[in-house]
């Protein structure tokens, strides 16, 4: 049957139809949706979990890959750094039942901290991996790629990018789909216990057997040659179907397509290379392919002229489009290949629009709060990672640092020791679970004295509402046991703990202040629902007689519902949620809540 | 068929079923199709487009500039800054109504769209459409998805039957919300029918 389907969806399909048992993984734009694919077809027999973060996630998966079961974890490209501890192990012990880590790499970044690339990730760890460029190779992939796994006893790797996993196509797939049955875990620690002797043996064994990988890819039906012209271009990725878009049926170029990044398919490559003068490299994220052609020219002593990142024909940063392949392709090939189109260049300007902190969120509320209070006073605000990053934008203007999950309660600490500030964090709760808490662990013992905030939302908003430990479901579809934040606070020893409702403006600032009167670590939970998930309170309404006009609660709070019509201030009843901050802001009382439902 | 739409607006306003709607619609009528969403941060108020690619002659996800036969714009800034996507005798069918982003409200530049529509008006074939007062009858400019989808279908320019359409917004939308959809749909295909006559 075929299904419509996310390059997501591809994936998760994929796996299915591959007899997957167990999939975990933690959330992360461009690759949630994987896991929230497998949880809404049926699939009976295979365990599914959001695991608190992306090395629990790839551990848990280990040990299924050791009982003969298949395996699957997804992440996104960051999330990858948090797993390579057990990852560059596990490349070295290998498995019995295929395991498959989805990385989801980020050119732009669109959604990302990084523009690290996943291929560079397999060679660093000698391990396979298969680089799709559309949703319908991301399914033939997966499933190939659980074939090698099993083949070759190594976790592999798959690496969309967000075009291929954002986008949408048909895919044939199984009616049913049955899960693959296993042996279970045979003991052994010869085999399964990393010892340095053990590494020194399999690190000699990984490398021969990477050449006879590299063979086999070399007749892997995604490694491609196209035409015979001595002027070549090598792609891979979503970067393929650009230059397809500007290729059309020219047949002045050599279309080299390498699906196989690591291990090298250097016979391929040989084959492919022959009698090409000129080799043009388009590629997203590091000049990957580009390097190995060098390698391979210089080794098989081809004379071959290779443009790419590292000469600068090629910009290094930010995704390919099919306009700047064009670009690129039509100096390379000495031609125009731009199309007709409506000319814009007398465009007026746009207003910029980006992304903020939804009208009527409560990190808005909890941000502002904390604002209020320390107001006159030197403060730190370290951020994190999730919508309330959005707290850097202005009129708010609290993230003062960004890093990477976990980051900010640890460098508020930081901070703490080496300067006179008060020092905050802020946290959401799904992050707290996952790298939050061992920073915690570490404030206390080392007698850091700061403020920790948790924005509980009691969801993973930012990537799509995903349950976690703390909201009382998971992705079994079970009902447990919600794991109590201020508990875990209490349980590590942070003395001050309090939770406030921050849509309670006076009461939140009070508990900041108070917070901030003390020493040591202290604690304050804002605790109120995503306003994606829970029910609107009603609408807010300006009483036009009582304003004043005088704009402090735009200023103030920048919520997108405050709108200006007419020079005047108007709420805008599409958005408001009826959240009520504004009301508490207006120095007037001309803001009302709760007046429409 | 090969047809290249491209529907752009601001987070929020439900570019994405529409999108659905058209793309399985054209796969119920056995056409081969793709398309792209934006996901992810700007979901929260940015720029949102999707890209829905009709005939077996795309590869690329994203329609290339001066490729779409057709642009839906929920918003007349959202539609300027996709204009490179739409080809010299493509159609736009633009909403007049404005959505200021915060920084607009934050230093009350005046951006009220208007100057918007009179570029767009100079660069192409259009249809214009003020969301607030073409979703009044319905309770909520949130129905607009669904005004735009019947706009296209009546101009004749999206290739796509009403009845085909409709049945799919029969099967993506809320059951208690089914029928003021289809009449949102309605209203719609009879303001692209009458485009047509103009």
């Amino acid at each position: 049957m075929k299904e419509y389907v996310l390059g997501n969806g591809a994936i998760a399909l994929g796996a299915l139809a591959s007899g997957v048992n167990l999939v975990a993984g933690y959330p992360g734009t461009p690759s949630s949706e994987i896991i929230e694919t497998v949880s809404k077809y049926p699939h009976d027999g295979v365990h599914l979990e959001w695991s608190v973060n992306e090395k629990a996630a790839l551990e848990v998966a280990a040990a299924a890959a050791y009982s003969g079961a298949r395996a699957l974890v997804t992440m996104k490209q960051v999330g990858l750094n948090v797993a390579s501890d057990p990852l560059m192990s596990l490349a070295y012990v290998g498995v019995k039942g295929g395991l498959v880590v989805v990385s989801a790499d980020d050119p732009g970044p669109i959604s990302s901290q990084t523009e690290q690339d996943t291929r560079r990730f397999a060679d660093f760890c000698r391990i396979p991996v298969f680089d799709p460029s559309t949703p319908e190779e991301a399914y033939e992939m997966i499933r190939d790629a659980f074939e090698y796994s099993e083949k070759y006893h190594t976790p592999v790797l798959l690496r969309p990018t967000t075009r291929v996993c954002h986008a949408y196509a048909s895919v044939e797939v199984p009616d049913e789909y049955r899960p693959k049955e296993y042996e279970g875990f045979v003991k052994d620690s010869n085999k399964w216990v990393i010892f340095p002797r053990l590494s020194y043996i399999n690190h000699g064994i990984i490398e021969e057997r990477n050449v006879k990988i590299g063979q086999d890819f070399s007749k892997y039906r995604f490694n491609t040659v196209t035409g015979n012209a001595t002027k070549a271009v090598v792609t891979s990725g979503v970067s393929f179907t650009y230059v397809k878009e500007c290729i059309g049926d020219r047949r002045d170029v050599r279309l080299i397509r390498v699906a196989t990044a690591f291990p090298l398919p250097e016979d391929f490559m040989g084959d492919a290379l022959d009698n090409v003068s000129e080799v043009l490299c388009i590629e997203e994220l590091s000049p990957y392919i580009e390097e190995q052609i060098l390698k391979v020219a210089g080794r098989k002593n081809l004379n071959i002229k290779v443009y790419g990142k590292l000469d600068g024909y090629v910009p290094h940063n930010g995704e390919m489009s099919t306009e700047l392949v064009s670009e690129i392709l039509g100096k390379y090939l000495k031609t125009d290949l731009k199309r007709p189109g409506i000319d814009i260049s007398d465009m007026p300007k746009l207003p910029l629009r980006p992304p903020v902190l939804c009208a009527g969120c409560p990190h808005r509320a909890s941000f502002y709060a904390v604002k209020k209070a320390m107001a006159g006073q030197k403060a730190y605000f370290c951020g994190d990672i999730g919508c309330y990053t959005l707290g850097n934008a202005m009129p708010l203007d609290m993230v003062d640092t960004c890093l990477c999950m976990g980051a900010g309660i640890t460098m508020a600490q930081g901070f703490a020791h080496t300067s006179d500030a008060v020092c905050f964090a802020f946290v959401g709760d799904s992050t707290f679970f996952a790298s939050g808490m061992t920073g915690v662990v570490n404030a206390v013992y080392n007698e850091a004295d700061m403020i920790l905030c948790v924005l509980d939302n009691s969801t993973t908003a930012m990537t799509g509402h995903q349950p976690h430990p703390g909201t009382g479901r998971n992705m079994m579809g079970n009902i447990v046991d919600k794991i109590d934040i201020a508990g875990v606070l209490h349980g590590i020893g942070v003395k001050s703990v309090v939770t406030v409702d921050p849509l309670d403006l006076d009461e939140s600032v009070r508990a900041v202040k108070e917070a901030a009167g003390l020493k040591g670590v202290k604690a304050i939970i804002f605790k109120s629902p995503c306003i994606a998930i829970a029910k609107p309170q009603g609408k807010c309404r300006v009483d036009t007689d009582k304003c004043i006009n005088c704009k402090k609660c735009i200023k103030e709070i920048g919520c997108p519902a405050l709108v200006t019509s007419e020079g005047r201030v108007m709420i805008d009843v599409n958005l408001c949620t009826g959240c009520g901050l504004c009301s508490q802001i207006c120095p007037v009382s001309a803001i009302g809540t709760g007046g429409v439902k | 068929m090969n047809k290249d739409i491209l529907i752009c607006g601001v987070g929020g306003q439900g570019t994405v079923l529409a999108s659905k709607i058209i793309a399985a619609s054209a796969s119920a009528e056995g056409e081969s199709i793709h398309s792209a969403e934006t996901i992810g941060m700007a979901q929260r108020g940015g720029s949102v487009t999707s890209h829905v690619r009709i005939g077996k002659d795309a590869y690329s996800p994203l329609i290339p500039y001066g490729n779409a036969d057709l642009l839906l714009a929920f918003e007349p800034a959202e539609a300027v800054r996709n204009l490179k996507y739409l080809s010299s005798d493509g159609v736009a069918i633009v909403n007049t109504a404005a959505t200021k982003p915060v920084t607009e409200s934050l230093n009350d530049t005046g951006y009220d769209g208007s100057k918007m529509v009179e570029y767009i008006k100079k660069k192409c074939i259009c249809i214009f459409v003020d969301s607030d007062e073409v979703c009044r009858p319905f309770g909520s400019s949130k129905f607009f998805n669904i005004v735009i989808l019947g706009i296209a279908a009546g101009s004749g320019r999206l290739g796509l039957s009403s009845e085909i359409l409709l049945k799919q917004i029969e099967k993506r939308v809320p059951g208690a919300y089914v029928e003021i959809n289809k009449k949102a749909f309605l209203a719609g295909y009879d303001i692209g029918r009458a485009s047509v006559n103009e």
